[in-house]
């Protein structure tokens, strides 16, 4: 049965639009798939490889801007931005990972913040290009309806939670954690901490970037504020991962989910919605002190103090 | 032939030599020991052989080969494995799953792996801990899975850096034959070790540095009866 699960979760998912829900929820379902692809690439990264990212937004940004620019300067339907964007993040990991890579544990999370305020500072200025910060329009919308938008993203999704799961039970995943448990121990096992870091990067990269290819063509409209934003991308991307469950296979999924979910509840309530950034910072604090391997990594402990609660009440 | 060849090596960390000037060989299927007091830079040594660090001046030839200015991983892909003084376990895997991860330098898949890491975790004698997470293991625990985990990257030769450092007796005794039986299988063994009995009882040679120099070396007999050697352990003989 839990060998099923996935495949289940899929059909289910997949089944979702015909029952036909409104276009809120399905903008949210949108999201919430969107951001957990986000979530399984930093997850392979900072979860099961340790080098703990702040600048996911970097990424994220030039796969949206490979979309955007792809429509503003070629003309091209930026759904091409998909597939072009696994070359150019590609390539722009490549150049990163040399510089960011040498690094290790806090000088390599400065590094990476410092990598995406860098990106986003360029993208603001660079206005022959990028269109400063008017951003990029997306005129022509390919659809109006959700619904396709939904299966485009639960595919990408999909592709990514196999690919992700085949690497992690593979030798690069051994790889992986043995780099994260100790740098030394692995370089001297064999392991070329180097290149795993560089692949890690790489494919951490790209399929943060095919999600940001994929936003510009959804929402139509990108700016470095949006896509380039330390707050709203990197740090989201980090508490997604932290809420649900550091190198966990559910853990970006249940974590993207509630973050959603939460961000538009607290938006909607009068009031208290541009103040959603502090609820954010509540909720890590909380969930460091209380369950520091996320929600799915620290599962039975959950059930213990809510159990404990019930028992007492 | 000599298995492996150490040259003229000196490391300087800024002005301070930890080794200067060490020449020494390693016959194939020997074991040699690595014994000196605290600060003489057995440690740095094994760190230069390893590629940890590339030394200031000299080189070590593995094979022949030149080896001394390459990664760790290379040097280990040629076949020299070791282990730690501090332990490094990779704390969040279990037992099993360390020795797989070295065990992937020489095969691809996951099922020869797991059968070279099951048949090293039974040579050291760590069967009933296969699915213990290494972080919850005792230190003499600790460090058999050092020595399974150098042992699962197929090693021509191992370097074993105190392996026996903080262990009970009856560790001592399990530990020393395992070294013995490592040594029948022809892996030649270097090792750094503080209890005289143990190196005694197994080196085939044994070089004693002191200060960062190569004090003496020959055989166990050799090294016991020689008057520097005793004078650097045990202070300077009082004349008569």
């Amino acid at each position: 049965m839990k060998r099923y699960l996935p495949l289940i979760i899929l059909a289910i998912l997949a089944v979702l639009p015909v029952i036909g829900l409104s276009t809120y929820m399905m903008h949210i379902l949108i999201l919430v798939i969107m951001w957990s692809v986000i979530g399984m690439s930093w997850n392979l990264l900072g979860g099961y490889c340790g080098q703990v990212s702040f600048g996911h937004a970097a990424y994220f940004g030039v796969g949206a801007y490979t979309a955007g620019v792809l429509y503003s300067k070629f003309d091209l339907s930026p759904w091409w931005g998909l597939p072009l964007c696994v070359v150019v993040v590609a390539l722009f990991s490549l150049v990163l990972g040399f510089i960011v890579l040498r690094l290790r544990g806090p000088f390599f999370a400065l590094a990476t913040l410092a990598s995406g305020e860098v990106m986003r500072i360029t993208a603001e200025n660079w206005v022959d290009f990028t269109g400063g910060t008017m951003g990029i329009l997306i005129q022509r919308r390919t659809w109006v309806e959700k619904t396709w938008y939904f299966y485009i993203i639960l595919i990408i999704a999909a592709l990514t939670f196999f690919m992700i799961k085949k690497l992690v039970e593979s030798k690069l995943g051994y790889y992986f954690v043995a780099i994260r448990e100790d740098q030394d121990a692995a370089e001297s096992l064999g392991i070329n901490t180097t290149l795993y870091k560089t692949i890690a990067l790489c494919i951490s990269g790209v399929i943060t970037g095919i999600a940001g290819a994929f936003y510009t063509n959804y929402m139509g409209y990108i700016d470095p504020h949006v896509v380039f934003a330390l707050h709203d991308i990197s740090i989201i991307t980090i508490m997604i991962v932290m809420v649900g469950g550091v190198a966990t296979f559910w853990g970006p999924y249940v974590g993207a989910l509630i973050m959603v979910l939460l961000a538009e509840y607290i938006r909607s309530i009068p009031g208290l919605g541009a103040a959603h950034q502090t609820f954010f910072g509540i909720l890590l604090i909380v969930i460091i002190i209380f369950l520091p391997n996320g929600i799915v990594g620290d599962f039975q402990k959950l059930k213990r103090l809510v159990g404990l609660r019930r028992a007492s009440g | 032939m000599s298995l492996l060849q150490v040259k003229g090596v000196s490391m300087f960390f800024g002005g301070l030599a930890a080794i200067s000037d060490v020449s020494f060989d390693i016959q194939k299927g020997d074991i040699l020991g690595l014994i000196g007091p605290n600060g003489a830079g057995k440690t740095t040594m094994f760190n230069v052989v390893n590629g940890f660090y590339a030394p200031s001046r000299g080189e070590v030839f593995f094979k022949g080969k030149k080896i001394s200015g390459l990664k760790p991983h290379q040097i280990c892909k040629l076949g020299v494995a070791r282990t730690f003084q501090v332990v490094k376990p990779l704390q969040r895997m279990s037992v099993l799953d360390n020795v797989i991860a070295s065990a992937y330098l020489r095969v691809n898949n996951r099922g020869e792996a797991e059968d070279i890491a099951r048949e090293k975790i039974k040579f050291t004698g760590l069967h009933d801990d296969v699915n213990v997470i290494s972080k919850g293991l005792p230190l003499g625990k600790r460090k058999k899975l050092e020595i399974a985990r150098a042992l699962a990257t197929q090693p021509e030769m191992l370097m074993l850096d105190e392996s026996f450092a903080g262990l009970n007796p009856a560790e001592l005794d399990e530990s020393i034959e395992i070294i013995r039986k490592i040594k029948e299988r022809g892996i030649t063994i270097m090792i750094i070790e503080h209890h005289m009995k143990v190196i005694m009882a197994i080196s085939d040679r044994i070089v004693v540095l002191s200060y960062g120099q190569k004090l003496a070396e020959g055989t166990p007999n050799e090294i016991g009866n020689n008057p520097l050697v005793v004078e650097a352990y045990l202070g300077e003989a009082e004349s008569a």
